[in-house]
């Protein structure tokens, strides 16, 4: 698949959009459909594409194994850092009321730093997984020097 | 006589709760496919046919006819409901992660036994037990 | 749909299972667009179709893309299965109507979210990040633990020769 210049070149063409697709899932979901589930899996989902078109090595190149298992922790921290700061700013646990002066605009910026964790801890892990199928299988090959399932797909 | 007065209650009932008699055939399916087929991976999918099957469940009650998708707008009155939405955003999302999670279970298996199908590595594990 | 999953049954080629499986995926996302949930048919789509699909390949590719022949007759499971459904349907025609909005589930706590307190036009987000908090980070920490539990599985192991388990 790797040297289809078809799908390289629409790939080229592609992949922004989606990613950028994401973000604007990410950050008007407050007023269209939308939300951290959603952005992090399509930005996931373009990273696969772009893996799928041009290899795995050159993905991980591009996003390290370490930025992706960061990625998976930073963002339930993230999600709870921001229950522990309604906490320090005296309300309960995850009350974002008291995020800011004005009752409304405090809902805003909780609702926003939590969908932020939500997205990076979906996409990391759905990464990590893709990474890990896939690594496995090259390293299959590698050891069977491309036995009799190696051309079945 | 009195079947055709049965069935002819019976019907428009029936099509009162179509939604919930579409849930139930794919969940019936769902657990067809677990309990009758020995491939792990193919009962993965029945898994998920299952869980596709109780998203219906739960959406389809919120839905009134005449409303509209719950984002809210001045010239709209009548909102789906949006509670069942928000339960099964995240069942999805945690389906997914545990579906890649029986997978992994499913290649390590694999490479352990060497086949996914469950009467084999059952088949194997006796074989072991005998020789020891 | 229902024509997707009968042929999902009867294939043994994983390969083509998959991709019903794919096809499913979709049109469920269409039919939760005709109820009125864009938010769960956009993760559907995203994740059913997209991402599910490729782990499922990704997996087959690792294991034998053909299923072995049903050992065992398929009549016992097709019995509990039919007595299962025919229960389920009766309990079912207890339920509310289709579309009801007399149901108890518009009654209860959905009025007050639609009331948008929080001001996000998009109820679904406000109920999610907002009032059911607790939920959503109980949640994403479930997303987190499996997949540190898939990174435990398949991580090679570095030291100590990372030999695979012989096979039997």
């Amino acid at each position: 698949m790797k040297h289809d210049i078809v799908l390289r070149v629409v790939g080229k063409l592609l992949i922004p959009f989606i990613l950028l697709f994401a973000l604007y899932v990410q950050f008007h979901g407050d007023f269209g459909p939308g939300g951290g589930f959603q952005a992090g899996v399509i930005f996931a989902a373009g990273i696969v594409f772009h893996a799928l078109i041009f290899g795995l090595d050159h993905t991980r190149t591009l996003v390290p194994d370490r930025l992706v298992e960061t990625m998976m922790a930073a963002g339930v921290l993230l999600y709870a850092g921001v229950g522990v700061a309604g906490l320090l700013l005296g309300g309960n646990y995850l009350d974002y009321f008291v995020l800011d002066q004005d009752r409304i605009h405090g809902q805003h910026r909780g609702i926003f730093w939590v969908e932020v964790g939500v997205a990076i801890t979906v996409c990391g892990v759905m990464l990590k997984i893709f990474y890990m199928f896939a690594s496995r299988d090259r390293d299959r090959d590698r050891d069977r020097d491309r036995d009799r399932d190696g051309e079945g797909m | 006589m009195s079947a055709a007065v049965a069935s002819s209650s019976l019907l428009p009932e029936l099509i009162q709760h179509f939604s919930h008699i579409i849930t139930v055939f794919l969940m019936v399916s769902g657990l067809y496919i677990v309990i009758a087929r020995g491939n792990l991976i193919k009962k993965l999918v029945g898994l998920s046919v299952f869980q596709t099957s109780v998203y219906l469940l739960y959406i389809a009650p919120g839905k009134i006819i005449g409303g509209t998708a719950p984002i809210l707008a001045s010239q709209y009155g009548v909102y789906s409901n949006p509670l069942p939405h928000v339960l099964i955003l995240t069942a999805i999302v945690v389906g997914v992660a545990t579906l890649a999670l029986g997978l992994t279970l499913a290649v390590r298996l694999r490479e352990a036994y060497g086949t996914i199908e469950e009467d084999e590595i059952l088949a194997l594990d006796q074989q072991a037990e005998l020789e020891e | 749909m229902a024509i997707a999953v009968v042929a999902m049954i009867r294939l043994r080629n994983l390969f083509a299972v998959v991709v019903l499986s794919g096809i499913y995926s979709f049109l469920m996302a269409t039919l939760l667009v005709a109820l009125d949930a864009v938010d769960v048919a956009m993760t559907e789509a995203a994740v059913g179709a997209g991402v599910s699909t490729v782990l499922l390949l990704g997996a087959l590719h690792l294991c034998r893309s053909e299923e072995a022949k049903p050992a065992h007759r398929p009549w016992l499971p097709l019995a509990v299965s039919a007595s299962t459904a025919g229960l389920l349907i009766y309990g079912a025609l207890g339920l509310p109507d289709f579309s009801d909005p007399e149901a108890p589930i518009h009654q209860h706590v959905a009025p007050r979210y639609l009331q948008n307190e929080v001001d996000v036009p998009n109820v679904v987000t406000a109920v999610l990040a907002s009032f059911r908090g607790y939920d959503t980070l109980g949640e994403t920490t479930v997303v987190f633990t499996a997949g540190a539990g898939i990174v435990a599985l398949l991580r090679r192991r570095r030291k100590g020769g990372g030999q695979e388990p012989p096979k039997p």
